[in-house]
């Protein structure tokens, strides 16, 4: 699998090559700022890229916007956003052109080496995945919106699961239960959130989204 | 002219005194209040003003007086006594003065006197410049009272004279009010004297067309000869600049402790112990690889809660969402995460320079955290506005956070408003709360922001 690498720390960026590549993926391109990052993305087309929010020249969000820039031109190219931080704001930001294949994470969930290369893989097949920072922070906030609170809480915790990019195999084992429950759940929550049936994974995205904005 | 007064003191004082109310009336300001009540209200505090302008005139009498006998020593309690007087009532007339304008005219600007003996006291009032201020404008006051107030009086009396001449020449001994005019005019009839009723409407339209102006006026002379002298006012600011430094510094350098203390109790130790852990995995791992590896797994964990310290340190100091995205972004970024609905409307050029953008990120959020706590609201409403200031160059960064939960929040009640408040004094910025209980609140921030 073909990565493009975006982060101004040396020594972060070796580290991150180092893990990507000890989990086979071949990494094309290594760069340390935004406008670098926008060209290697143009010119490899990465089956994903993964992104450090803050980068040179501005050293605030050019990252994202770098990120948000490529999607506009390559739309639904993948992109794993890392950062120091989590915000809301950005989280939707990114999401915003509803294609999916975005994640958004904490820089230290790449020490779970296994959770994280598994994120990037599933940001690579179009999945959404957000940080737990996140999506916790939404679950607490969202408790009082009409349209989540006809949630149950087992919905929740598989609306929380699923925002954290995870197969309802996955969110099965977490919970306990089997995947059919799971998918029982899922279908319900789409009901009560007025997704219609289409395309699942798209569905799962929405469903986020729906969290995200509210 | 004081034929004038003691006509018309004794009979028209009461009634109007009662109408204008105790307290400050005749505000320009924001409380709407009929145009004619404004000015019959104007019409009694001329009455006011007047006594006080008879007062001023007996007190600065004595004041000469006992200063000529000074030196017997008698003149020295007198002096003293008059002083305090004088300035009780120049501080009513400033702040009658700055209710008129809507204008503060800081009260009482003098030194303070020592507790020392009589001379000591003496000595330090007769530096004072305040005192001589005070002095000149009881003299000036006398004179410009009769042109302000005793004017709009006069047309006030005249026309109500004129309009009721007819009953008044009536009702009255022949021969007192045969001459309204001089001894040049002479009535002869009641038919004559309805001549004269025209001239009522015109003296009480004059009066009401010019009772504000010349309250306005004379409250002017007052804020000019009682205002407090560019010497005085630049004392008071060094004051409180002084003040608000020793703050600054002081919560500065509680700030820094506690950063301090912080890394060393949170993410250095987490370090330390992350070291540990990694060096007994090294050894361990020849002998015994499984519990090496539960060792690393701790580590890594340790190293996920040092920097979530670290993350929470970092907004504590100086939010990353602030800046990249500056004030506007911040305070929205705040708002989404907030468990209660939280609007945000700002109205800025663009990015502040980074200690406003700072102080007022801060004050906001913990208004709006005051707000979750305490208030039980259903909405919560942030306003940041940046309007340009009346002088000019500088503007005035506004901050406003209003929730609609059960009020009864004070500036006295907790830490948190207080807090706030010091934080904004580094910067001249101010705070104001308005909590009726029952609520809703409003707490208005305010930041002088130089562009």
């Amino acid at each position: 699998m073909r990565i493009v690498i975006a982060e101004d720390l040396a020594l972060l960026r070796e580290g991150l090559i180092r893990i990507l590549q000890a989990n086979g993926f071949e990494v094309v391109e290594a760069v340390d700022n935004g406008a670098a990052l926008i060209r290697s993305l143009m010119t490899h087309r990465p089956d994903v890229a993964i992104v450090d929010v803050r980068l040179p020249p501005t050293f605030t969000d050019e990252g994202l916007r770098s990120a948000i820039e490529a999607r506009r031109q390559i739309p639904g190219l993948p992109i794993m956003v890392l950062s120091q931080y989590v915000e809301q704001i950005y989280a939707r930001e990114l999401m915003s052109d509803r294609a999916g294949a975005v994640g958004y994470l904490l820089k230290d969930r790449v020490t779970d080496v296994d959770q994280f290369v598994a994120s990037v893989r599933q940001v690579a097949a179009g999945s959404t995945v957000m940080d737990p920072d996140v999506v916790s922070a939404l679950l607490t906030r969202r408790s009082a919106d009409p349209k989540l609170l006809g949630l149950s809480p087992r919905e929740h915790e598989v609306l929380a699961l699923m925002a954290q990019g995870r197969s309802n195999a996955a969110i099965a084992a977490r919970m306990f239960v089997t995947e059919k429950t799971v998918s029982k759940h899922s279908n319900s929550i789409f009901a009560k959130l007025g997704l219609k049936p289409s395309e699942d994974d798209n569905r799962r995205i929405l469903a986020v989204l729906a969290y995200l904005q509210g | 002219m004081t034929d004038f007064s003691g006509t018309t003191l004794p009979g028209g004082s009461s009634p109007s005194r009662e109408r204008s109310g105790p307290g400050p009336v005749a505000r320009s300001g924001p409380t709407p209040r009929s145009a004619l009540a404004l000015r019959m209200s104007l019409l009694g505090w001329s009455l006011v003003l007047l006594t006080g302008s008879v007062l001023g005139a007996v007190l600065a009498t004595v004041w000469i007086t006992s200063v000529s006998i000074a030196a017997l020593g008698v003149g020295i309690p007198l002096i003293l006594l008059t002083t305090a007087l004088v300035r009780w009532l120049a501080d009513l007339h400033r702040q009658w003065a700055a209710d008129r304008l809507g204008v503060p005219v800081p009260a009482h600007p003098y030194q303070p006197t020592p507790d020392a003996g009589w001379l000591a006291r003496l000595w330090t009032i007769l530096r004072d410049p305040a005192t001589w201020r005070d002095w000149i404008w009881l003299v000036v006051n006398s004179i410009t009272i009769w042109l302000s107030s005793g004017l709009s009086l006069l047309f006030f009396a005249f026309g109500v004279v004129y309009l009721t001449y007819p009953l008044i020449y009536q009702l009255t001994p022949p021969q007192v009010f045969r001459t309204p005019m001089g001894e040049a005019f002479r009535l002869h009839s009641v038919a004559q004297s309805f001549a004269l009723v025209p001239l009522g409407p015109v003296f009480l339209l004059l009066w009401y067309t010019t009772a504000a102006r010349l309250a306005n006026l004379n409250a002017r002379v007052i804020r000019a000869l009682l205002g407090p002298t560019e010497q005085a006012r630049l004392r008071a600011r060094v004051q409180q600049l002084a003040t608000s430094r020793a703050e600054t510094a002081d919560t500065q350098a509680g700030e820094l402790r506690r950063i301090e203390r912080d890394l060393h109790d949170g993410a250095q130790a987490r370090l330390v112990s992350l070291g540990m852990s990694l060096g007994l995995a090294e050894q361990l791992l020849p002998k015994d690889p499984q519990a090496a590896q539960q060792l690393l797994a701790e580590a890594r964990e340790s190293t996920s809660s040092a920097l979530t310290e670290l993350r929470d340190l970092v907004r504590g100091i100086h939010p990353p969402v602030l800046a990249d995205r500056g004030l506007e972004g911040a305070l929205k970024a705040l708002a989404l995460v907030n468990p209660i609905p939280t609007t945000v409307v700002t109205r800025l050029p663009g990015r502040l320079p980074a200690p406003i953008e700072s102080a007022a990120y801060f004050a906001v959020a913990e208004a709006l955290s005051n707000a979750i706590k305490h208030a039980q609201a259903r909405q919560i409403r942030i306003t940041v506005e940046l309007a340009p200031h009346r002088d000019g160059a500088a503007g005035e960064l506004t901050m406003l956070v209003s929730d609609d939960g059960r009020g009864g929040a004070s500036i006295d009640s907790g830490t948190g408003l207080r807090g706030i408040q010091r934080r904004l004094a580094a910067f001249d910025g101010t705070l104001a709360v308005d909590s009726p209980p029952g609520g809703p609140t409003e707490v208005r921030m305010s930041l002088p922001c130089v562009s």
